[in-house]
């Protein structure tokens, strides 16, 4: 079954649109997995979201149960983690904090790519004011750096996780529009949309369906690279009290309640540092990865 | 040394328009804010009139592009407003906090750079070693670790474990206030008054936060680094060098490097501006009192006028950083026009 799908993927011959693009995507998955690194932090992302999406079933109690009498508890059997300043047990909290880790970073990429590749493909196409006005805007939120905007787009939006978002994704996307227009520029003029043109397509059936499906490769990787950036934004959103609000166990929110306790109890706060450090790890490690296999200019 | 005069203009022209960018977007934030600046000055149980008064006084109800217009002639005369926590001018609060914050990023950049580029440089001459691999896990750690985190753990090790630097804050409690500030670099000024005790205290209170902020940016610049002398280190020339029968280190640094410089100039650059990032979640850990603590507080009390104008400062300083590098590889790499 297995070496059917090889042989079929990696036929040199394609006979159809599918084989070819299954071929692609076979090569980049082998490709990928010679890369030890990579291959960890796939492992790891893997791992995090089956234990995010399962924490309901995994964790032991709820994250929002207190044991006033149980506070600050060392790391035993029936805590794994400990507790926390309020009996509650961290590893649920870990569990459940990394669906809302997980679902900013989620929220967050779905809003951003779509918007930066419209942005940068509509400006690579059509070039002139349009290109000009959009990248001056672009220009302007680049010069801001991340956390800092978002600090101050939370702080008008009144801090919580919604506005995290937001805050976040606003600031994400100047990136993403600089990409696509560089990989438009060097499309537009190829003679395969000039071929398209000729058939009568118009602008926007070219830049929807012709350049911006080629733009998808460098902003995957830039994704997965971006991943890690999000969260320790997010997480510094969180830290800084300007993110998830407590109760949520954000993992950030959860450090900065930690910190008061952290000269003596410092296990409170270890392990969702230690959480917040594997997971953009893991997605750093891939996106290096996916990097050198989709992207061969720049390694 | 030729500067394209056409090329130059319009850049300052796009930076012309960035800045007046950055001022459209503190203005908006501070438009959408959830507390009323009206309510704020004349209080919750203010009567309809004195609210409707209060509002037309301080322009509230004229035009937004007039509104706009104001905030920007106020911002152009340096008067960013008042802050309601600490009663001052922010201009002269930020004045006051920002030497703390660029002697932090100063510092600390400078130590990056000096081991960051020779990393840089190695793991591109052992590319694919372990040495390499080494360097680029190192990196990519520093890429993946939010600053608060290591800093945290940075104070929980030296500080509390091993009691090898002082606590949080620049300076020990009875160094405060001794030493009289001149330029605000509390390094500079104590050498200036000549308090070898103050200045040891305040290079002892730096050295956590400077370690700490200088990974960071070290991760980056060795990457660049690396990435750079890998292209430069392609180069025909490299092989003409190399045929010649030129030592490995002449061939390094005497032909590769030199054309990584320029660029590396440009990474050091922003990397400065990226610092400034960083510094704000290091100074809440350390309580470091720079501007990134100062905006945090702002923040927390809701107080938009110091908010809206560290957010310019700083995208200013963002802005014209970036036309120094800009420039910076315009004047002194010929190929660029």
């Amino acid at each position: 079954m297995l070496s059917d799908f090889r042989t079929w993927a990696l036929d040199d011959n394609a006979n159809s649109r599918r084989q070819a693009a299954w071929g692609r995507r076979y090569r980049v998955w082998l490709a990928l997995k010679g890369n030890p690194l990579a291959m960890i932090g796939l492992v790891i992302i893997v791992a995090c979201v089956a234990l995010a999406v399962l924490a309901p079933v995994l964790a032991p109690y709820d994250p929002a149960m207190q044991e006033l009498g149980n506070r600050l508890a060392k790391p035993s059997v029936a805590h794994p983690l400990g507790t926390d300043e309020l009996g509650r047990d961290i590893l649920s909290r870990l569990l459940y904090g990394g669906r809302v880790t997980l679902g900013m970073v989620i929220a967050v990429v779905v809003l951003v790519a779509p918007l930066g590749l419209a942005v940068g493909a509509v400006a690579g196409y059509f070039g002139g004011w349009v290109d000009t006005c959009l990248m001056r805007v672009t220009d302007v939120f680049l010069a801001f750096p991340r956390l800092i905007l978002a600090l101050a787009f939370v702080a008008a939006l009144s801090p919580g996780v919604q506005s995290a978002i937001l805050a976040i994704a606003l600031t994400a996307w100047p990136p993403y529009a600089r990409i696509a227009r560089a990989e438009t520029l060097t499309i537009r003029g190829t003679d395969f949309i000039e071929a398209v043109h000729m058939t009568g397509a118009s602008s926007w059936r070219i830049v929807a369906r012709h350049v911006a499906p080629l733009c998808v490769p460098s902003l995957i990787v830039r994704v997965t690279l971006d991943m890690s950036s999000i969260i320790i934004t997010a997480a510094s959103l969180g830290f800084l009290g300007m993110g998830a609000q407590p109760p949520s166990p954000e993992w950030g929110a959860m450090i900065a309640t930690a910190k008061r306790f952290i000269l003596d109890q410092y296990w409170v706060a270890l392990s969702p540092c230690i959480a917040i450090l594997m997971i953009s790890l893991a997605f750093n490690f891939l996106g290096d990865g996916l990097r050198d296999v989709l992207d061969p200019k720049q390694s | 040394m030729t500067l394209n005069l056409k090329s130059f203009g319009s850049l300052l022209g796009s930076v012309l328009v960035t800045l007046l960018g950055l001022a459209i977007v503190t203005f908006m934030i501070g438009r959408v804010m959830p507390v009323d600046p009206v309510i704020a000055a004349v209080g919750d149980n203010a009567p309809e009139a004195v609210v409707r008064q209060a509002r037309a006084e301080m322009g509230l109800d004229d035009p937004i592009l007039q509104q706009f217009w104001q905030y920007l002639v106020q911002v152009l005369h340096g008067d960013f407003g008042r802050s309601v926590l600490t009663h001052n001018q922010v201009a002269s609060d930020i004045a006051h906090y920002f030497p703390a914050t660029m002697e932090l990023a100063t510092v600390a950049l400078f130590l990056a750079a000096v081991i960051g580029v020779p990393l840089g440089i190695w793991a591109a001459v052992r590319q694919g070693s372990v040495t390499d691999q080494v360097i680029r896990v190192v990196c990519l750690a520093g890429h993946s670790v939010p600053v608060f985190v290591l800093a945290l753990i940075g104070l929980l090790v030296f500080y509390v474990g091993l009691d090898l630097v002082p606590g949080p804050g620049r300076q020990g409690i009875i160094f405060e206030g001794m030493v009289p500030t001149v330029t605000g670099f509390l390094t500079v000024d104590s050498l200036m008054a000549g308090d070898m005790g103050a200045f040891r205290d305040a290079v002892h209170h730096m050295l956590l936060p400077v370690c700490i902020l200088s990974y960071f940016s070290m991760a980056y610049i060795t990457r660049m680094t690396r990435a750079f002398m890998l292209g430069a280190l392609k180069g025909e020339y490299i092989v003409a060098a190399r045929a010649k029968g030129l030592s490995s280190w002449t061939v390094v640094m005497g032909h590769a490097f030199p054309n990584v410089a320029v660029q590396l100039i440009t990474v050091l650059v922003l990397t400065y501006a990226g610092l400034l990032e960083g510094a704000v979640v290091t100074e809440t850990v350390f309580a470091w009192p720079g501007l990134g603590q100062y905006l945090t507080t702002s923040l927390m009390n809701g107080d938009m006028n110091p908010v809206m104008g560290t957010t310019l400062l700083i995208g200013c300083v963002y802005v014209g950083l970036n036309l120094l590098a800009d420039l910076l590889y315009r004047v002194f790499d010929p190929r660029v026009t």
